[in-house]
C-alpha cells in the first residue's frame, strides 16, 4: 500500500493530435512531496501528457485526478487556479516583460500581497533580482530557465510540471537547474514532475521515474531502480548491455 | 497663402488625424493581439454615428455621448465573440474573410435598416461653439479632438503598461499558450482588447461626424481604410504609432485639399501606404524582432 498521498493520478490517459495517437492509455502517480520523472525519447507523448494534465490539450479518454478530485478536461486557467503549474518547453517566458513582471504575471491569478513570495525568489535566484528591470528576452537561456521556474513558483503552486527543463542548455548551467528542481522539492515541499531526455540527470534526482515509449509507459521504478536496469541503460543512458 | 489660413489648415488637419488616430489604434489593437485585421472597424465607427443619431433624438448630448459608446463597445465585443472567437485556432485567412463579411454585414444592416440616404447628425452645441484664438477661428471640435486623443492615447499606454489587464494583453500578444498557463482567460483580455477599440472609434466617430454633418451605410469605409493606412505607417501592432500615422494622414489630407489637389487627397494617402509597405513595412514605430534563440 502508499504511504504518501498522490497528489495526482492518471488513469488510462489516451489523447490524439489531428488523427494521431500521441498517448495510448497511460497511468502513472505522483505522490505528494516527491520528485516524478518521465523519460523517453523525441516523440514519446512525453511533452502530451503534460499539455493535457495542464489543460491545453483534451484527452480522447481518461481520467485525470487531483487530490482525488476528477480535473479531465477542465480549463487551463481552473487547473491553475487549483495549484497546478506548467514550466513549458523551452522556457517561453514573455521578451518584452521584465524580469518582475514576469514573475507578478506569473501570480495572474493571485489578489494578495506578491512581495514575500518575489523575495522568495530572488533568494532562490539571486541573478533574477540583479536584472529585475531588464526585459527578460536579453536574458540567457539559463537565466530564462530560472525565470521560467521562479514564474511557476508565484502561483503558489502544489504540483510544478517541467517539460524539457534541460533543452538547449550549457552542461553547467543544467547541473545548476537540477539543483534548483532538488532545492525546490526539498525546500519548498514542491511536488515535482519532470520530463525529460537526459535521463541519467533526470533519475539521479528523481524518486520515482516512468519510461515512456510511442505513448505507452514501458516502465517504472524508483530513480534508482531505472538507473541500474539494463534496458534503460542501454536505451537512454547510452551504455551497453551485459558489460 | 496667409499665415493665418495657414494656421487653419493645420488645425484642421490635425483635428481631422485626431479622429483617424482613435480609429487607427483600434486597428493597431487588434492586430497586436489576434493578428487580424479587423475589415469590420471602420464599420463599427459608422454604426456608432448612427447610435448617435438616435441617442441624441431623444436624449440630452451629455446621456447620449456615454451611451453611444456603450453600445459601440457591446457591438465590437459581440463581434469578436460571434464572428472571430469560433475561428481562433482556424487559419488566419479564415478569420481575415469572417472579418469582410461583418464588414459587408454591418454596411448592408445599416443600409436595410437606416436607408442609404445620408442621415444629418445631431449637432452637439457645445461643440460647435465658434472658438477663436488670433485669427484663427474654429469650432470648438476642431480644438477638442488632438487634445482628447491625446489624453486618451496616454491613458492607454498607462493602462498597458502599469495595470494587470494592460500586462495580460502584453502577455497575450506574444504567446497565447504560455498566457494561459499563467491562468489568464485569454478570451475576457481579447474582448477587453476590442472593447477598448470600439470605444475609441466611438469617440472617434462622434468628433469625426461632428465636422462632417451626415452619416451614410459607408461612411466607415475610406475613413476605415485610411486609418488602416495609418495603422500600418505607424508600425502596426505601436499604439504610439498609430497615433502618429493618424496626425500626419489627417494633416497631409487636409494640406493637398488647401492647395487644390483634393481629387489627389485619398490617392495620396494609398500610394504612401505602397510606399511604406515597399521601403519599410514594420512602419515608423513598427515591432522589432529581436528573438533569441
Amino acid at each position: 500500500m502508499m504511504t504518501k498521498n498522490n497528489l495526482l493520478t492518471i488513469e488510462n490517459l489516451s489523447v490524439s493530435y489531428g488523427g494521431i495517437k500521441a498517448v495510448k492509455g497511460i497511468s502513472l502517480t505522483v505522490p505528494e512531496g516527491e520528485i516524478v520523472t518521465l523519460i523517453g525519447a523525441n516523440g514519446a507523448g512525453k511533452s502530451t501528457i503534460l499539455r493535457t494534465i495542464a489543460g491545453l490539450v483534451k484527452p480522447e479518454s481518461g481520467k485525470i485526478s487531483y487530490r482525488g478530485e476528477d480535473i479531465t478536461g477542465i480549463s487551463t486557467t481552473s487547473i491553475v487556479e487549483k495549484g497546478i503549474t506548467l514550466v513549458p518547453e523551452g522556457r517561453r517566458v514573455f521578451p518584452d516583460l521584465t524580469v518582475l513582471e514576469n514573475l507578478k504575471i506569473g501570480a495572474y491569478l493571485r489578489k494578495d500581497n506578491l512581495q514575500d513570495d518575489i523575495n522568495r525568489v530572488y533568494k532562490l535566484f539571486p541573478r533574477l533580482q540583479e536584472r529585475s528591470w531588464q526585459l527578460a528576452g536579453t536574458l540567457s537561456g539559463g537565466e530564462q530557465q530560472m525565470l521560467a521556474v521562479g514564474r511557476a513558483l508565484m502561483s503558489r503552486p502544489k504540483l510544478i510540471m517541467m517539460d524539457e527543463p534541460s533543452l538547449g542548455l550549457a552542461p553547467i548551467i543544467v547541473n545548476d537547474i537540477m539543483n534548483i528542481i532538488t532545492t525546490v522539492n526539498k525546500e519548498e515541499g514542491m511536488t515535482i514532475l519532470l520530463v525529460e531526455q537526459n535521463a541519467n540527470l533526470a533519475l539521479r534526482i528523481a524518486h520515482r521515474g516512468y519510461v515512456c515509449e510511442t505513448g505507452r509507459i514501458t516502465m517504472e521504478g524508483t530513480g534508482m531502480e531505472l538507473l541500474n536496469d539494463e534496458n534503460v541503460k542501454a536505451a537512454y543512458l547510452g551504455k551497453s548491455k551485459n558489460k | 497663402m496667409t499665415l493665418s489660413t495657414l494656421f487653419q489648415h493645420i488645425l484642421t488637419g490635425i483635428s481631422l488625424g485626431g479622429a483617424y488616430a482613435l480609429i487607427a489604434i483600434g486597428y493597431t489593437m487588434v492586430y497586436g493581439i489576434l493578428r487580424l485585421i479587423n475589415f469590420a472597424h471602420g464599420d463599427i465607427f459608422m454604426m456608432a454615428g448612427y447610435f448617435m443619431i438616435f441617442a441624441m433624438v431623444s436624449l440630452p448630448w451629455q446621456i447620449a455621448i456615454p451611451l453611444v459608446c456603450i453600445i459601440t463597445v457591446i457591438l465590437g465585443v459581440v463581434i469578436e465573440r460571434v464572428a472571430y472567437k469560433p475561428l481562433r485556432s482556424a487559419p488566419r485567412m479564415s478569420i481575415m474573410i469572417s472579418a469582410i463579411a461583418i464588414s459587408y454585414l454591418l454596411q448592408n444592416l445599416a443600409t436595410y435598416l437606416f436607408t442609404a440616404l445620408p442621415r444629418a447628425f445631431p449637432e452637439i452645441p457645445f461643440l460647435k461653439k465658434i472658438f477663436q484664438i488670433g485669427n484663427v477661428s474654429s469650432s470648438l471640435v476642431t480644438f477638442i479632438t488632438p487634445i482628447l486623443t491625446i489624453i486618451l492615447v496616454v491613458g492607454l499606454m498607462f493602462l498597458i503598461n502599469h495595470t494587470k489587464i494592460g500586462m495580460a494583453m502584453r502577455a497575450v500578444s506574444k504567446d497565447f499558450e504560455t498566457a494561459q498557463l499563467m491562468g489568464i482567460r485569454i478570451n475576457n483580455v481579447i474582448s477587453a482588447t476590442f472593447a477598448i477599440g470600439s470605444f475609441l472609434a466611438a469617440v472617434g466617430a462622434i468628433l469625426y461626424f461632428t465636422d462632417r454633418m451626415s452619416v451614410t451605410p459607408f461612411s466607415g469605409m475610406l475613413p476605415g481604410l485610411k486609418c488602416f493606412v495609418a495603422a500600418v505607417l505607424g508600425g502596426i501592432g505601436s499604439i504610439p504609432g498609430a497615433m502618429v500615422g493618424g496626425f500626419v494622414i489627417g494633416l497631409c489630407e487636409t494640406i493637398l485639399v488647401a492647395m487644390g489637389y483634393s481629387t489627389f487627397s485619398d490617392a495620396f494617402t494609398f500610394t504612401l501606404l505602397i510606399i511604406i509597405l515597399l521601403f519599410r513595412p514594420t512602419g515608423l514605430f513598427g515591432e522589432k524582432i529581436i528573438d533569441k534563440v
